[in-house]
């Protein structure tokens, strides 16, 4: 798929910007502070409702507007169809598909599909797992946009168990700070009463907990050969590279799926449940949600080693940028069409052999858009169409026809 | 800021649910130019409501005596109640025309983020209508979100000891949904298609 033209209007430093893209490369120069990201940030969002950069909508209407629209006309299978966003900080979103509007901005994901490069990606190497679980999550989502509604409603389970741990505390707690609460049968109303609630929500965060978990570590499973290859092809064929999945569950079955296996949601759910209820003294004790897939990690290492803490800044690069690509290539194989492939300020990072390499990895796909604060960073392999961008003016230099 | 009453309408515009403060003035100034009778009928319309519609003793519906039209009609099967998280589900399902029991309205769900637990809802007086041991059935039709599936699990649970068959409303309503949205057909089917709970 790509998308053949972009608008914007109140989008970040753009009061409004017309952008004829097209298939194939296209390169967008400019120096820092130009508004280069801020085009790829809108491709994203339209992708997946959401920005690289920020946690919340705010940032990305221009400063002193009320809202902004992102607009893009995308070509699949040589249809075209219109998506359009409207962003309301503090306010529901809306959305249309063609001309008609959707009742859930949720119901147009899945038109624009995209992945997003950036130098924020180093996060994924160096960060917390916060970020490696939504590299994960995001790509499940991209996969098959019903997982933003399981994503949402495990979140909102999440939440409401934390908010009935932190209210509950003190009842459950009796007895004095810290002493395990028996399985038994509890002694006072309100205990049980608390108990029986804390089951509930038990019950559901190990149900929509366990089928989280089963679709990441599928998906792991999927991505880990196309991360291998992704890497070497970078690397020039260093080191091993593995990803192995941390998961909040009893040690027998952690040990499993840190090796690579995907057991049955039946048992992830029922592993969970156990380790739910080792915890649950902890858990009370301190008003926090401890067990569940939020709490995961992936373990990413190189040559053995983990790479974060280990790796070299050259070598987490090439990681997380082996990790997108391979995410990458996962979509384009499972989907069928190509995701628009959007590589922010990477050339620049470098050296001559892993830019011609990385060149000759993407130089195939339906739509690559690539930015550079020189042209001379990007190598000649990849010269498609060209946009300079100075000051929110974005203007045609190199056309490719 | 308009002159003291007008503001004074506006704002109590603005506490109802849904409307905002452009709403709020949009509708006090239709109501200063609107016919004097068509205002009058709605003063009547609030003052007749708040006198004399209360709560069902027995389900917690909205009723003009002690009873509410459903609890006190004897055509109604006594042996199946259908527990809903408000009134206007009441009137949601009885659209549908599917249901000939009777209902229960917990007023509200599970929800501990709001401070809403068993204790706040109508759960006791689920269970003392139990006693009388003529209800056989009893029907789940919380709403199919977070909240609603959890309250429906642990009613669940605190009913399993009485044996009686305690169904679910099958899925095929919107996840994530509100029931009183749900369309005629979609609720009617999902009512054909109540399931049985575990617990
Ligand atoms: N909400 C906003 N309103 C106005 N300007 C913004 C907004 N967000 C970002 N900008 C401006 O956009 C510019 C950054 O654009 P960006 O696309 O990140 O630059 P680059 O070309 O380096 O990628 C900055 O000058 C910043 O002030
Ligand atoms: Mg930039
Ligand atoms: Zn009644």
């Amino acid at each position: 798929m790509y998308v053949r033209h972009l608008s914007l209007i109140d989008f970040r430093s753009y009061p409004s910007a017309e952008v004829p893209l097209g298939p194939g490369v296209t390169t967008l120069v400019g120096l820092n502070g130009q508004g280069k990201t801020n085009v790829a940030e809108a491709i994203g969002y339209l992708a997946t409702l959401g920005s690289h950069r920020v946690a919340t909508d705010a940032p990305l209407v221009r400063f002193g507007a009320e809202q902004a629209i992102v607009r893009g006309a995308v070509v699949r299978e040589g249809r075209e169809s219109l998506v359009e966003i409207e962003i309301n900080p503090g306010r529901a979103n809306r959305a249309r598909l063609g001309r008609s509007p959707v009742s859930r901005p949720r119901e147009v994901l899945g038109q624009v599909r995209s992945v997003l490069f950036a130098p924020e990606d180093l996060a994924l190497v160096k960060g917390d797992p916060a970020s490696r679980r939504r590299l994960l999550d995001d790509l499940l989502v991209q996969r098959q946009p019903r997982w933003a509604g399981v994503r949402s409603d495990y979140d909102r389970i999440v939440k409401q168990r934390s908010a009935l741990l932190k209210s509950a505390a003190p009842v459950l707690r009796r007895g004095g700070r810290g002493r395990r609460v028996p399985d038994g049968i509890p002694e006072g109303e309100a205990r049980e009463s608390a108990l029986h609630t804390l089951h509930v929500w038990d019950g559901h965060l190990a149900g929509l907990g366990g089928q989280l978990l089963y679709a990441r570590l599928r998906l792991l499973r999927d991505l880990r050969g196309h991360l291998e290859h992704a890497y070497a092809e970078l690397s020039g064929g260093a080191g091993e590279v593995g990803a192995a999945y941390r998961a909040s569950v009893g040690e027998a079955l952690a040990a499993r799926i840190a090796a690579g296996e995907v057991p049955e949601i039946e048992e992830l759910s029922g592993g969970l449940t156990a380790a739910l209820g080792a915890a649950q003294a902890q858990e009370i004790e301190r008003g926090q949600c401890l067990v569940g897939p939020h709490r995961d990690d992936v373990l990413l290492t190189l040559g053995g080693l983990p790479a974060k803490g280990y790796a070299s800044h050259g070598e987490s690069w090439s990681l997380a940028l082996g990790l997108k690509l391979a995410a990458y290539e996962l979509l384009r194989t499972d989907l069928g069409t190509d995701p628009v492939l959007i590589l922010d300020d990477v050339f620049a990072e470098l050296d001559a052999g892993r830019r011609e390499r990385l060149a000759g990895l993407i130089a195939d796909g339906e739509q690559v858009i690539i930015t550079a604060a020189v042209p001379e960073d990007v190598p000649d392999s990849l010269a498609g169409q060209r946009f300079s961008v100075t000051k929110g003016a974005i203007e045609l230099v190199v056309d490719d026809e | 800021m308009y002159e003291g009453v007008v503001q004074d309408l506006i704002d109590e515009l603005g506490q109802l649910p849904g409307i905002g403060p452009k709403s709020a003035q949009r509708i006090a100034f239709h109501l200063l130019q609107a016919d004097g009778a068509d205002v009058q009928r709605l003063i009547t319309a609030l003052a007749e409501v708040k006198e004399k519609v209360a709560f069902c003793t027995m389900c917690g519906n909205i009723a003009q005596a002690t009873l509410c039209r459903i609890c006190a009609d004897p055509r109604r099967d006594g042996q199946a109640i259908c527990v809903v998280e408000e009134p206007k589900d009441v009137v949601a399902i009885e659209r549908t025309g599917e249901f000939r029991g009777r209902y229960h309205v917990l007023g509200g769900a599970i929800s501990p983020m709001d401070g809403i637990g068993p204790e706040q809802l109508r759960v006791a007086e689920l269970m003392s209508r139990l006693a009388s041991g003529e209800v056989v059935e009893i029907i789940l039709a919380t709403d199919p979100n977070i909240e609603g599936e959890a309250t429906a699990a642990y009613l669940a649970r605190q009913l399993k000891p009485f044996g009686l068959r305690v169904t679910r409303l099958a899925s095929g309503l919107p996840v994530g949904g509100d029931l009183e949205y749900a369309d005629e057909v979609t609720l009617g089917r999902a009512f054909e298609g109540r399931r049985l709970i575990d617990a």
